[in-house]
């Protein structure tokens, strides 16, 4: 549409995919390679193995991927809980305080999650509210971090939905909490599963915070594929890494297979 | 931001749009608000144009209708308004604040400001400031640059697998930074991919790309990471732009470099200034790909928190450090509300 001749044309993508593929492609393939190989000091990488995975899927690092699901998974959870509480709270209220409210939710996306995990560490580690050296203060930091993202996905769609649907339900003498529960909640689930889907896979990846919170035993894989890489072993972090990809991305499938599910209904 | 090629509200219960994943999380990133505002109109505005009574008074009653849908009077909307704040104050605003408190008090008890002296002092924190400063910068301008020339081909220089490479680009939003830190030590390090091939082809004892653990290093791991999350919203904007614009602009004589300066420029500034602010908080803020580096000379704010804090054990230094890291963020992160929001993307 913008260059018509086919020369320009050839020469556009060219320079599209010189650009492109070194960037974006290249380093997800480099990793899935890197996780087959026992060397690469040339061009390519050598002597093909399955060995990394294998130590990948046992032990410690077994542990850290079931570490790192649990927490995804009961973070994405309670993130959920309470965006969409704090979403459903904030539309019911005037503007001012809608704009409050998000205000305040939205505000763990600007706050640097490092600082998030020093603040969490600071204010848990004595008593009365002390958590510091449980699992529950990195899973607690998820939580913050995930429900800004959640709460906005949810709101976002709360706005978006048609009034009538409720109305029609209070005008048939439901009450407002079988009206939530049976006409706005189905409504909104498959914005529901969407904000989490997003938020496990934030969770899963997430690396600041967790390095300045996680206890001896309960150590997520990204903290895990750290210690790999700093102590030198290259192959055996990316194996982890492509386990950990391959793990976010099952999780998201099945969760997008729910939302196409509901939206049939 | 959001999705401006948003299709028209209709009735049914599919007609409540899902967003994907990472239209979820561009979205919710971007505050997710333009899609909310559109759909709102409408109702707002209907009773306005109806007939002459006072727009005013109509307002309010549309206002009580709103209302009478939704639940019965505001203080039980404020009452139920209340866990999720509390909840939030508990796990964030509560530890935010005493971090700011820790800041202000030196070991000999009462409050000063005597620790703030102390760090803006040390070199560290001021090379740490503006070393994350200009990576930010940097990237951010990076960032812009490269995702409008990438988004630009996908739109408008259509080819087959265009639409893969989109939801390629999807799924990169939903990985960790750090991965692209590790792909790049097998690309870029010293036995990587780049040097071995020069090795190779020269015979030369090392290769010449030894820039992995200098900022430059961390910089085009940025780039890398984060110019998708400009091409989402440009994309999204490209979209909108009726394509006989363009033609009858080509037609009347314009060559591609005027086309795309004065008629695709105008229209995808709100799309680059919403993504390139936003860029430019989450670099100021990132960690992952730092920590991956592993470089000893390049050390920004979070860095420094997390070395202050876990490493030495200094925590007043690091609550100092996160305060100031904090409020840049922060004010950023307003500024671009506030831009997003004024511009309507």
């Amino acid at each position: 549409m913008l260059v018509h001749s086919r020369k320009g044309k050839w020469a556009t993508w060219a320079v599209f995919f010189v650009l492109f593929l070194p960037l974006f492609a290249l380093p997800l393939l480099v990793v899935l390679a890197a996780s087959f190989a026992t060397n690469w000091s040339s061009a390519f990488p050598s002597g093909f193995t399955t060995g990394h995975y294998t130590a990948a899927t046992r032990g410690e690092s077994l542990q850290a991927l079931t570490t790192s699901l649990v927490t995804a998974v009961t973070a994405s959870l309670l993130a959920l809980l309470v965006g969409t509480w704090a979403a459903l709270a904030a539309h019911a209220l005037g503007k001012r305080g809608r704009r409050v409210l998000d205000a305040l939710f939205m505000l763990p996306v600007a706050v640097p999650s490092v600082v998030v995990g020093l603040a969490v560490l600071v204010a848990f580690s004595k008593p009365p509210m002390l958590l510091n050296g449980t699992r529950w203060i990195v899973i607690l930091a998820h939580t913050v971090l995930v429900t800004a993202f959640a709460h906005q996905s949810v709101s976002a769609a709360i706005v978006r939905l048609d009034p009538a649907y409720a109305q029609a339900a209070a005008s048939l003498g439901a009450r407002p909490s079988y009206v939530l529960w049976r006409v706005r909640l189905p409504l909104l689930l498959p914005s529901l599963t969407a904000a989490a889907g997003l938020c496990f896979a934030l969770s899963m990846g997430e690396l600041s915070a967790t390095m300045m919170l996680y206890p001896p035993d309960w150590t997520p894989l990204p903290v895990q594929i750290y210690a790999a890489t700093d102590r030198g072993a290259l192959f055996t972090g990316s194996a982890l890494a492509v386990v950990l990809m391959t793990a976010t991305v099952v999780v998201l499938f099945v969760v997008s297979r729910i939302r196409t599910k509901a939206t049939y209904r | 931001m959001g999705r401006p090629s948003e299709p028209p509200v209709t009735n049914g219960p599919a007609a409540v749009a899902v967003p994907t994943l990472p239209q979820a999380l561009d979205s919710a990133r971007a505050g997710g608000t333009p899609i909310a505002l559109r759909n709102d109109c409408p109702q707002r505005d209907q009773p306005d144009q109806r007939d002459q009574r006072d727009q005013a008074d109509q307002r309010d009653q549309a206002d009580q209708r709103d209302q009478r849908d939704q639940r019965p009077g505001p203080y039980q909307a404020y009452l139920w308004a209340l866990p999720p704040v509390v909840v939030l104050s508990l796990v964030f605003l509560y530890p935010l604040a005493l971090v700011v408190q820790q800041s202000f008090q030196p070991d000999s008890g009462g409050t000063s400001a005597q620790a703030y002296g102390d760090v803006f002092a040390s070199a560290a924190f001021r090379e740490a400031l503006g070393t994350t400063v200009w990576l930010a910068s940097g990237s951010t301008v990076g960032c812009l640059v490269l995702g409008f020339v990438l988004a630009l081909v996908i739109a408008f220089v259509p080819f087959p697998g265009g639409k893969a490479v989109a939801k390629f680009i999807d799924v990169f939003l939903s990985f960790p930074s750090f991965l692209i830190t590790l792909a790049l030590l097998f690309i870029y390090g010293t036995v990587g991919m780049a040097n071995g091939l020069w090795t190779d082809a020269t015979g030369a004892a090392e290769g010449p790309f030894q820039f992995l653990t200098t900022p430059w290093g961390v910089l085009l791991a940025e780039v890398t990471y984060f110019t998708p999350f400009v091409m989402r919203p440009l994309l999204a904007a490209f979209s909108q732009i009726d394509t006989a614009q363009l033609e009858v602009a080509s037609s009347l004589g314009a060559r591609p470099a005027r086309i795309v300066r004065q008629v695709i420029l105008p229209e995808a500034l709100p799309a680059l200034a919403a993504g390139g602010s936003l860029v430019l908080v989450l670099c100021l803020n990132e960690f992952g790909i730092v920590l991956f580096t592993g470089a000893k000379g390049v050390t920004t704010l979070p860095m420094l928190v997390y070395s202050k804090a876990i490493l030495e054990s200094d925590y007043r230094g690091a609550c100092v450090v996160a305060v100031v890291n904090v409020l840049i963020s922060v004010g950023l992160y307003v500024l671009y509300r506030v831009v997003s929001r004024r511009v309507g993307a």
